[in-house]
């Protein structure tokens, strides 16, 4: 629960209940203060939420194991084409939703897994590499696997996915209460979002003070140490990466349903970036930090797109810098200037299992060797 | 046995490029232990900037004649990426150098993106045709083997270049301070090594080595985008590391291999895939040599140093 007070850590501190329900209260009304804005921002709450998921998978492997990955979007990927494949009319399979997503998040893991046995003996840099081609392995091959063997459609993607099904009802469907009130599908898919993402907190929250996340701090403080106290570093940080892993499959899987839509478009190399730059920016290792990381830089680049277009519109004439190159520029010059000015991230981390090393100084000379 | 023949020539032409990358990215590593991934955008920012000052001077000076101007255009491009390479380390580098791996390793990421963004704002999304001054028409097939006169000026413009690089660090005074920097930082200032002048220097041969690589790759396809060097980039790393990372022979070695795989890998592809496969998969190939060479022999074909040094 702790988390939840600090994600507003200046009324956190002072009074950690107020901060508490001050967060739940916003997470519930959160898509009805949106609307106000219009159903756009609702959809972006969505997106904002998925964000938010891929963010905590990645803090896993980047802030608790302190292993760099970056191509955690190919999982992501993967969660979302395996939905793909199975609940559209691409093969004319419709399997039900509780048996997709799962099955999604087993196959992200089991890629974690055949990505990270040969590289994660090796030294942390090569692992970026590595994890960078693969992220543009798993892209080259959505894009060509259309023949001779039609298999993912191409850069056309794969279209008409199955919406979400629980319990036999379809919530991409509307809700009528009565002749007036309806509930547009895109507050459902908030609320079922948010479920998720608060049972992945909570998740990764034990995890994080249990046997393994401690495991997973000694290794990404001294690898050497940890080795000697007996820590099995090897499978610690496969496991850290197939878990990782496996959220980015949740999420894809609910991406997909979500979006009705998959193409691979959707899991280029930015989007690895962006969810990294999200960890970064809120605070590597800091569940709540990198939570408020992904809503800030999902909203960011949004309310851009609204203010900065119609203001260039109005100075210039025309639109010198499109949303998309707003966007870029935002992340970049976020990840800079964080880890030159406040490496820690936006909240740092403070707790004993949760302090990257990054908090401490580190252990000097390592790279200037 | 034709094909053979042309892809190895095709490969050579593409593996001296990479071998020009890879050489800056095994001289930073060497010397810092960070791999800069902005290496391969500031190969990008080298054949942009050559691409407005040959357009430039073609507008204002058109009689200058073609080789002159590709001349020129170079020079200016290489002059502004050593600009570049410096700034870059001077700011955002230089202040992380005792900072946890993470971090260094991280902003370099950012600074990748922010070049590309730059990039995207000065030239747009789109392809731009590169001005190929120099004939890309074959010349008469040898053993019905055709190359182009740019191919030629690829070859020896980049194997100069790294008969002057060899020399430069063996040979000079400047070469034994980096060599001395690369092997103990600390030790290498107490004999009096200015090693912040040292690891400036690296910054800015490796950039100026980049530049002249981005020029000759869009020479030789004759376009230019604001993305262009994230391929060649993680090739030239991929070759970097298959030669042994922070060694200079190696990363050469790794450079001409990896075109040499790829450029046959490509010919030969769908016939050993029953054409399950295509040329389309080409880029595959640098990612599977990585994945072999970490596996079996992580420091790679000439190195030394361990790999696992966490």
């Amino acid at each position: 629960m702790n988390e939840l007070a600090n994600a507003i850590p200046w009324l956190g501190k002072r009074n950690p209940a107020a901060a508490r329900w001050v967060v739940i209260a916003l997470a519930l009304a959160a898509p009805l203060i949106a609307m106000l804005f219009g159903k756009t921002w609702v959809r972006i709450l969505d997106f904002a939420l998925l964000y938010v998921m891929l963010a905590i998978g990645l803090n896993l492997v980047v802030g608790f194991a302190g292993l760099l990955d970056l191509g955690y979007i190919a999982f992501y990927a993967v969660g979302a084409y395996t939905f793909a494949f199975l609940a559209s009319p691409h093969f004319e399979l419709h399997l039900p939703f509780w048996l997709v997503l799962p099955l999604g998040a087993v196959f992200a893991a089991l890629a974690g897994i055949i990505l990270g046995l040969p590289t994660l003996r090796l030294r942390g840099d090569y692992l970026a590499i590595v994890t960078l081609g693969f992220g543009e392995i798993v892209r080259i091959f959505m894009n060509n696997l259309n023949h001779p063997v039609n298999i993912t459609n191409g850069p056309q993607g794969i279209n008409m996915i199955d919406p979400l099904v629980l319990f036999g009802w379809d919530i991409s469907r509307p809700i009528r209460i009565g002749e007036e009130i309806t509930i547009n599908s895109l507050f459902l898919y908030y609320y079922v979002f948010l479920a998720f993402v608060v049972l992945s907190i909570i998740l990764v929250q034990r995890l994080q003070i249990s046997r393994v996340g401690r495991a997973w701090a000694a290794i990404r403080e001294d690898e050497l140490a940890a080795k000697a106290i007996g820590i099995n570093t090897r499978n610690m940080k496969l496991l850290a990466f197939s878990l990782g892993a496996t959220f980015g499959g949740v999420a894809g899987g609910l991406f997909a349903a979500f979006q009705g839509f998959v193409s691979p478009e959707s899991f280029s190399l930015m989007e690895s970036i962006a969810v990294l730059t999200m960890v970064v920016f809120g605070g590597m290792g800091n569940l709540a930090g990198v939570v408020v990381g992904a809503l800030v830089l999902t909203a960011l680049p949004e309310i851009l797109r609204h203010v900065a277009v119609p203001v260039q519109q109005a100075v210039f004439n025309q639109v010198l810098l499109d949303p998309e190159v707003l966007r870029m520029l935002l992340l970049s010059l976020a990840m800079i200037f964080m880890m030159l000015l406040r490496p820690a991230g936006l909240i740092p981390a403070h707790s004993r299992y949760s302090r990257p090393e990054l908090v401490v100084g580190g252990v000097a000379g390592e790279a200037g060797k | 046995m034709e094909t053979l023949l042309q892809q190895t020539v095709n490969g050579l032409v593409v593996g001296s490029v990479y071998a020009l990358v890879a050489l800056g990215y095994t001289m930073v590593y060497g010397i810092l232990g960070l791999i800069n991934f902005a290496h391969g955008d500031i190969l990008m920012i080298g054949a942009l900037v050559a691409l407005e000052a040959i357009r430039l001077l073609q507008l204002h000076a058109p009689d200058l004649g073609l080789i002159p101007t590709l001349l020129a255009g170079l020079s200016i491009s290489v002059v502004v990426c050593m600009i570049l390479g410096f700034t870059i380390e001077r700011t955002a580098y230089r202040r992380l150098r005792n900072a946890p791996r993470l971090a260094p390793l991280i902003t370099a990421i950012g600074v990748s993106f922010l070049l590309q963004t730059i990039a995207m704002i000065i030239w747009g999304r789109n392809y731009h045709t590169f001005p190929q001054l120099v004939s890309t028409t074959p010349i008469e097939p040898i053993a019905g083997v055709f190359i182009t006169p740019v191919q030629i000026v690829i070859l020896v413009v980049s194997a100069v270049l790294m008969v002057a690089l060899v020399l430069l660090v063996n040979k000079t005074r400047l070469g034994r301070a980096m060599r001395a920097t690369a092997e103990n930082h600390k030790v290498a200032s107490l004999m009096g090594v200015d090693t912040n002048k040292i690891i400036a220097a690296t910054f800015i041969i490796g950039s100026a080595l980049a530049a002249v690589a981005g020029v000759m790759f869009s020479s030789n396809y004759g376009i230019a985008h604001y993305a262009m060097g994230f391929m060649p980039g993680l090739k030239a790393f991929t070759a970097a590391v298959l030669g042994g990372i922070g060694n200079l022979g190696g990363a050469m070695l790794g450079g001409l291999l990896l075109g040499l795989v790829e450029s046959i890998g490509a010919g030969y592809i769908e016939d050993l895939s029953f054409g399950f496969l295509n040329s389309s998969y080409q880029d595959i190939f640098a990612f599977i040599i990585l994945g072999i060479v970490l596996i079996f022999r992580p420091t790679g074909l000439l190195g030394e140093r361990v790999a696992d040094r966490a």
